[in-house]
């Protein structure tokens, strides 16, 4: 590249980042607005304070939080079993069916996920609430838990596997000693995967979640009505615990990948 | 290996059956029956009339992935020709407003975007008019792109990433100019990630109902806010929403297959 044109790509990428972050940052600085408008009237921590004093925001926070840990623990045991359960058979068309079928939540619109699990509950003449959603969450969270252990059991060295059974273990020891150590970082992925997928739903809860009230729920009731300043406060704290999760977990990789690169050259 | 545990997997098949694969023929079934369960086509005929809506949302969200790509494609190459680090870094960067909410994200446009929202705001402050943003098609197809432009951003970037700098400089050796090398060289290369890029924000942008309800007031009235008001909203008749999934459904497929369809010719003939 020229250096012309490299100058051109910096200052297209400059561009960019100021498209994805200018909005943000106008919520973050009307969270401080002392008024309710959009023209600044001075600094204020007012509507933190009437954020944290929303006693609907506070319970729907406790009840997604809740609903993303039973659904993100259920499915990664259930997508893990899974991926484990497929990798030993040996039938391809099975195999190839229930990937399909995983990949069905993941390709199809979030709308067509919601309406048609509502239809399921409205057949069954289950009313929404918690147990739909948590089944719900469950429904669409297992396939990332699937697909992420699955390579992990593919890149696996299966004679580990045979040698720790010819040296006396007994299978589901030799799965627990061998197999598990090897498949942790793909079910960790998946929990995590899953875990963020729940938080932050809108879609499946909205249409499956009858009278209870989660996170985005509130939101969206709230930013229905337009001008809601307490929604800039949360949008602002979100921000920055989102900012701090993704620092720490890259500087972490990171300095990690420094020290490989060092061991490295000492050899 | 010789792992022997092919039962651990029946939970998972017994789950999706009842929880994905079923709710899925419902759809199919409610669509073709009556509230009391008897077979009718009414529900169709009545969903074949919401066409114009689902003409409008087609044509927005596709507007909308065009411009995705238009701006995508050489965000995700500059960044692909960075260091290591700072790679890393972009990639963090073009993540992190992912991970907020989306309806948060939508709602930051709705601020910016209103009759007294900062626009418009610092427009009268320096002595001019206002000017109608919100509730407009224009807001709409903005706030697709704005939603969704990560997802066509990663799918380009980690295609580009394994362009390997020594077949730029081949084509630049053997007299490529910039738009040679970028026609016959980097496009055809990265054409699984365009692929994979448009679908990811085309699916959502054309069935949402989300961003079309708080930019595009009731002017820009799309299929998925018509699905909703069938389902939650004031027209509840869930056959008759059925239909118009039903509908949703197959343009999602149609468009699919066209775009799997360019991607498998791609795959043959690069192994000409």
């Amino acid at each position: 590249m020229t250096k012309g044109r490299r100058k051109l790509s910096g200052v297209y990428i400059a561009l960019m980042l100021l498209f994805l972050y200018l909005p943000i940052f106008v919520l973050i600085v009307f969270s401080f607005n002392s008024s309710k408008g959009y023209s600044w009237t001075g600094f204020s921590w007012k509507w933190y304070k009437e954020l944290f004093s929303n006693e609907l925001i506070l319970h729907s926070l406790k009840n997604t939080l809740i609903i993303a840990a039973i659904a993100s623990v259920a499915s990664t045991v259930l997508g893990a079993a899974a991926a484990v359960g497929v990798f030993s058979m040996k039938n391809k068309t099975l195999k190839g069916a229930i990937n399909n079928v995983t990949n069905l939540p993941l390709v199809s619109p979030e709308i067509v996920m919601g309406i048609s699990l509502m239809l399921l509950f409205s057949f069954a003449r289950m009313s929404g609430g918690f147990l739909s959603l948590v089944i719900s969450h469950i429904s669409f969270c297992v396939p990332s838990v699937y697909f992420s252990v699955l390579p992990k059991l593919r890149q696996m060295n299966g004679n580990l596997y045979e040698a720790a059974l010819d040296l006396g273990c007994t299978p589901p020891r030799a799965f627990m000693k061998v197999v598990l150590p090897e498949i942790m970082p793909g079910i960790i992925t998946g929990f995590l995967m899953a875990f963020t997928y729940s938080l932050d739903d809108f879609v499946v809860s909205y249409f499956t979640a009858g009278n209870v009230q989660t996170l985005s729920i509130t939101i969206y009731s709230m930013v229905k009505k337009r001008v809601s300043p307490e929604i800039n406060a949360l949008s602002t704290i979100l921000f920055v615990v989102v900012l701090m999760i993704l620092l720490v977990t890259n500087v972490r990789s990171i300095k990690k990948e420094r020290a490989k690169e060092k061991k490295m050259m000492k050899i | 290996m010789k792992l022997n545990a092919r039962w651990t997997s029946y939970p998972y098949i017994v789950w999706m059956i009842l929880f994905t694969v079923i709710p899925l023929f419902l759809i199919g079934y409610f669509a073709f029956t009556d509230a009391s369960g008897d077979f009718t086509i009414a529900n169709m005929e009545q969903a074949v009339k919401y066409i114009p809506a689902l003409v409008k949302s087609v044509s927005l969200a596709a507007i909308a992935t065009v411009l995705c790509l238009v701006l995508a494609y050489p965000f995700a190459f500059s960044m692909s020709r960075l260091s290591f680090e700072r790679q890393k870094m972009m990639s963090m960067l073009i993540m992190l407003p992912m991970w907020m909410n989306f309806l948060l994200r939508t709602y930051a446009w709705q601020a910016i975007l209103e009759d007294n929202g900062v626009i418009n705001m610092l427009l009268n402050s320096v002595g001019l008019s206002s000017v109608k943003l919100i509730n407009t098609s224009g807001a709409v197809v903005l706030g697709m792109v704005y939603n969704y432009i990560p997802f066509m951003i990663l799918p380009l970037y980690s295609v580009m990433t394994k362009i390997d700098k020594s077949v730029l400089e081949a084509a630049n050796d053997l007299g490529a100019g910039f738009f040679a090398t970028l026609y016959r060289v980097i496009l055809p290369l990265s054409m699984p990630g365009i692929v994979s890029g448009t679908t990811m924000v085309f699916v959502p942008a054309v069935s949402t109902f989300v961003i079309s309800g708080m930019l595009g007031g009731v002017n820009n009235y799309l299929i998925g806010d018509l699905i909703e008001t069938q389902f939650l909203g004031n027209s509840y008749d869930l056959n008759c929403g059925s239909a118009t999934s039903l509908l949703l459904m197959i343009v999602v497929l149609i468009t699919m297959a066209i775009f799997n369809h360019f991607s498998d010719e791609d795959a043959e003939e690069a192994l000409v």
